[in-house]
């Protein structure tokens, strides 16, 4: 079938402009590799969403061992929000002056950026060491496993997300703004930190807040 | 604004903005509707005012209000037509991440009820 029979029949729009559709071709990279990257983030929160359904379904197969109530501090969990919502907002300015291609103030923020979600994970660490400690380890009870599993892979989530974020710093700064590649690698790190408080927000208010409830 | 300017304020999720004040104010704005609705979970978690069996309702509705401040400021999911796609796709994940927790903890419930010991079943003496 040659080039015009095919245009003909309909099987290309290249070039013809009673598709129907607009004279449209491919979207640009700067709007593909993004939303690829929307896709990953949406399959990761559904697989959160497996482990939040484990945990509610779990939440109260104490077997006599502690229980939500005893275990969780309110005041550390609203420390560790506030960490992880100012590390959002500042992730967003950091973008802001990615894209304006201000080198000073990206380095900056994604600093602070990491400097707060460090913050965040050492509070987390500390709390399940403390945990541990006392003998409320993930093997006490089924309560406790799937604790254990959902917090603990938003913080690996985390732990993975400073790791891109140091790495980022560091090709940035070698290779400054000039390499559209490096700003989409820039764009899909604030979606995937996006992302993470945005799954924090469930963990608080189900296992935290919901769990701590009189 | 030159060509490769343009390209990169056009991403997606993303809207371009073109000053850095309404930019940044964006990020601003979101990050107060954050503050205030967490602050107000906090709040609803900790006092005796409300009627306690409502409380866990209220908490999650104050969560979702939160995801969609995260998504509308932060992540930029917009009505507009670069966004569609990204619209699409986040209302898929969303059913299915219902579909997931809520079929679960409704049947986890249900499994809960049938499945406990009978009294028959605990006296095992009768049993053969």
């Amino acid at each position: 079938m040659t080039a015009t029979e095919a245009a003909a029949i309909g099987l290309t729009h290249a070039g013809s402009e009673d598709t129907g559709l607009g004279n449209r071709g491919p979207q640009s990279k700067s709007i593909v590799v993004p939303y690829g990257f929307w896709l990953f983030v949406l399959s990761d929160i559904v697989l959160f969403s497996a482990l939040f359904a484990t945990y509610a379904a779990l939440s109260h197969a104490t077997d006599g061992g502690p229980t939500s109530k005893q275990l969780f501090d309110r005041n550390l969990v609203a420390v560790e929000t506030m960490a992880l919502l100012l590390s959002s907002f500042v992730c967003g300015l950091a973008i802001i002056a990615a894209k304006r291609r201000n080198m000073l103030w990206t380095q900056a923020w994604l600093f602070v950026t990491g400097l707060l979600g460090l913050v965040f994970l050492a509070i987390e660490l500390s709390e399940f060491a403390h945990m541990i400690s006392i003998g409320a380890g993930p093997q006490r009870s089924a309560f406790l496993s799937s604790f254990f599993t959902l917090v603990g892979c938003h913080g690996a989530h985390v732990t993975a997300g400073l790791l891109w974020i140091g790495t980022m710093m560091a090709q940035i700064w070698a290779k400054g703004f000039d390499r559209a590649h490096v700003i989409r690698r820039l764009l899909c790190l604030s979606i995937f930190w996006h992302a993470l408080d945005i799954i924090w927000v469930a963990i608080f208010t189900i296992v935290y807040l919901i769990g701590t409830l009189p | 604004m030159t060509e490769d300017e343009s390209e990169l304020m056009n991403v997606a999720p993303g809207e371009p903005h073109d000053s850095l004040m309404s930019e940044t104010l964006s990020y601003v704005v979101g990050l107060g509707f954050a503050l205030i609705l967490t602050g107000v979970s906090f709040w609803v978690a900790s006092t005796s005012a409300l009627w306690g069996p409502g409380v866990a309702v209220g908490l999650v509705v104050l969560a979702i209000a939160q995801m969609g401040v995260h998504l509308v400021f932060f992540l930029h999911i917009t009505s507009g037509p670069d966004n569609t796609n990204n619209v699409l796709a986040l209302a898929f994940g969303v059913l299915i991440v219902f579909l997931v927790m809520i079929g679960t903890i409704w049947i986890m419930a249900h499994m809960n009820y049938n499945m406990g010991p009978s009294p028959e079943m605990m006296n095992l003496q009768m049993q053969r």
